[in-house]
């Protein structure tokens, strides 16, 4: 047995970046994630591990730090939430560009613009799609406890490293503030240089050696068939992501006629709301994509014989609903029901969704 | 005393013929030719070779690196 | 006797006294003729070679003309997005303290996208060398009016002439990070005499020396040329620096020694 607290998610995301062996942290503060950096700076893991924490100037800043953190070949994070993760956009996209390794944590707050503090859901677009410029792809992990905030981070890594690509863990207000029991991981020392030479060393800017040419960590291409043969290297990584790394988990699907899509705070309440409707009689389940990309495309196209209807649960006006319409191609109705503003639906409304718009409508 | 006698080498097909060299030189060694090489600069070589000390003047100011530098100590000259 | 001797006996190995470094690479400079990145760019190489450490040096090339620079020094490069390249050098020297790490910035670059960063990196007193080459002009998009382009200087988007009323003042960065406690070493140079280019190899050279003291960060601007952006030659554009930016930017060091002592900065009787 681990590790057991008591803990919120935003701390934990703090405590399993040190016990990952997580090299840099680049933070700005902002609602409602600001613990975070507040909780690495309290722990102060430079003594412990030798990890750098770095309050920087700004989200623009943070991204860009991590470019550098990320081409020395080390492990390298920052976290925010929504209005910060606009700033980062740039970042985010020169970091793909260039195939670096990088950890982003989005906190999501409601929008657009300032918008609220309270939780949101809003960004599923911007971390899914892109966000940033050019055809990129973000590994995207939904966590829907404060164990899965402690897992993630160095799945996160992990995923990051393997394909040498920015990952996203995209949470929200509740996850994030919300204090739950939770199993911390094992310490993880961090690499050495020389490691990180052994691992890293064919492609990191670890400095020139000899025997080797320069490494360029750049994501400048000025002749065009050299770009478009980069762009289709991108493409077939993200084709390989789609083939290896989709993560989800089914709740009561095996007999459902109606099945919830749903990640993080709203696959908890669906949850519940799956709950209710079997109670009533009606075959419900429960999709949860945990990552929303590479998204959970088959298995949506494995459930469309047995089912009658998809609901996306969202908090947001109807972002993720478009991904489950692309995998539905028009053989089932799809629904959305979604709150914004930073309010949280409740159980009953969901099942109220699924009566009224899948099997009333 | 012994003059200082040098000599510079162009690589003049990386030269571009800016003419920051021939304005550089103390002694007027060098001009751009009337030729130009493969890529159509009027490159920098020595017209007047005999006066060279191999002070490496014109080296510093050459933004392509395309000047190489030589020069006999005075000792040497007999 | 001194007649007699001839060109090949001069150009011989052991009468060699200057050649090109080879922490610059083969490949062909792309700028134009007479322009000073050139000149920077083989100062910045013959300081690494001089000091040993192309297997420790990693530099972070800018948005601009100069993004190319990964192309001529034989070193580990990174390529910054517009103005980030002093955030990009602070990710990774922190990560890697014991390597050299230095930004190549101009002006569009450094003092104006890139404001907040660079003056938040020097006022940390990252341990990082940041090379500012100022011409006053954005080169690589064609010639625009930048920060520090001169009052009534004419450029693509400042035809009539920069005027203050439209465009406020040209930006004298390099004093406004003299004034931060970061800052080691702050120093404006040229590259347009052959003693402005000795000199200047000597301030990067410091720099680079500053930087494995971890003492601040170390800056050297090198007030520079852009001939084509001027439409000018090479040669009238040297002039027309040294009669008009010479005057505004002049040249020399601003501070030399190491970041403040926190001593003046520390409030006695701080309220727990």
């Amino acid at each position: 047995m681990g590790d057991i607290r008591l803990m919120k998610g935003n701390e934990v995301i703090a405590e399993a970046a040190i016990r990952c062996g997580c090299d840099g942290y680049y933070g700005y503060p902002i609602t409602p994630q600001s613990e975070i950096m507040e909780t690495l700076m309290l722990r102060r893991p430079w003594e412990e591990t030798g990890m750098v924490v770095l309050q920087a100037e700004s989200e623009v800043a943070s991204a860009n730090m991590l470019f550098g953190g990320a081409s020395a070949g080390k492990k390298v994070m920052t976290s925010s939430s929504s209005p910060g993760i606009s700033l980062m956009a740039e970042g985010i996209s020169y970091i793909a560009g260039a195939e670096l390794p990088a950890l982003f944590v989005n906190v999501q707050r409601g929008g657009p613009g300032l918008g609220t503090i309270q939780p949101s859901q809003a960004d599923y677009f911007q971390a899914t799609k892109g966000g940033g410029h050019g055809d990129y792809k973000l590994i995207v992990l939904a966590p829907s406890s404060v164990q899965e905030m402690n897992d993630f981070v160095d799945l996160g890594f992990e995923l990051a490293f393997k394909y040498r690509n920015p990952a996203m863990i995209l949470t929200d207000g509740v996850i994030g503030q919300m204090m739950e029991k939770v199993e911390l991981s094992e310490f993880k020392p961090r690499l050495t240089n020389q490691q990180v030479e052994e691992t890293q060393g064919n492609w990191a800017a670890t400095g020139k050696k000899k025997n080797r040419e320069r490494h360029i960590l750049t994501s400048l291409e000025l002749q065009s068939e050299k770009q478009e043969l980069h762009n289709q290297k991108l493409q077939a990584k993200y084709k390989q992501m789609e083939e290896e790394d989709v993560r989800f988990e089914l709740i009561n699907c095996d007999d459902a006629e109606y099945i919830l899509v749903a990640f993080g705070v709203s696959a908890r309440i669906s949850q519940k709301a799956v709950e209710i409707l079997r109670e009533k009689g009606i075959k419900a389940g429960l999709l949860r994509p945990i990552t929303l990309y590479p998204f959970p495309t088959k298995q949506i196209q494995k459930l469309i014989p047995q089912a009658k209807g998809f609901l996306s649960v969202e908090m947001n006006a109807g972002q993720m609903i478009e991904d489950i319409k692309l995998a539905v191609n028009g053989k089932l109705p799809v629904e959305h029901f979604g709150r914004m503003g930073g309010i949280i639906a409740t159980p009953a409304e969901i099942v109220e969704a699924v009566e009224s718009k899948l099997i009333g409508g | 005393m012994a003059k200082v006698r040098g000599a510079v080498v162009v690589d003049k097909e990386v030269c571009k013929g800016c003419n920051l060299c021939v304005e550089a030189c103390p002694q007027d060694v060098l001009s751009l030719h009337k030729e130009v090489n493969s890529k159509g600069y009027h490159y920098s070589y020595m017209s007047n070779p005999e006066a060279c000390t191999g002070c490496t003047n014109c080296a510093m100011v050459c933004p392509d690196s395309c000047i190489t530098v030589y020069r006999v100590k005075p000792q040497k000259i007999a | 006797m001194e007649d007699t001797l001839k060109i090949e006996d001069i150009i011989k190995p052991e009468n060699l006294v200057y050649k090109k470094t080879s922490v610059l690479t083969d490949v062909p400079m792309h700028y134009c003729y007479g322009c000073s990145h050139g000149v920077v760019h083989k100062l910045v190489a013959e300081v690494i070679e001089e000091m040993g450490i192309q297997e420790d040096t990693v530099g972070v090339s800018p948005v601009g003309c100069a993004v190319l620079a990964y192309n001529y020094l034989d070193i580990d490069w990174m390529q910054a997005a517009h103005g980030r390249a002093p955030a990009v050098a602070t990710g990774y020297k922190r990560v890697n303290p014991e390597k050299y790490v230095f930004t190549y910035q101009g002006d569009g670059d450094l003092a104006a996208i890139g404001t907040a960063e660079t003056m938040h990196a020097v006022n940390r007193g990252e341990n990082i060398v940041i090379i500012f080459i100022n011409n006053a002009i954005y080169g690589m998009t064609g010639g625009q009016m930048a920060p520090t382009t001169m009052l009534g200087q004419q450029t693509a988007t400042s035809p009539y002439g920069r005027d203050i009323d439209l465009n406020g003042y040209p930006l004298k960065i390099t004093e406004l990070l003299a004034q931060l406690p970061g800052a080691a070493y702050v120093t404006r140079q040229s590259v347009h005499t052959p003693g402005n280019v000795r000199k200047c190899k000597k301030a990067i050279r410091k720099a680079f020396e500053n930087s494995a003291k971890n003492i601040g960060t170390s800056f050297v601007e090198v007030v520079s040329t852009c001939n084509s952006g001027w439409k000018q030659t090479p040669v009238e554009a040297n002039e027309w620096m040294e009669e008009n930016m010479f005057p505004f930017y002049p040249l020399g060091d601003l501070k030399d020694g190491e970041r403040e002592k926190p001593d003046a900065y520390l409030v006695q009787k701080l309220k727990k």
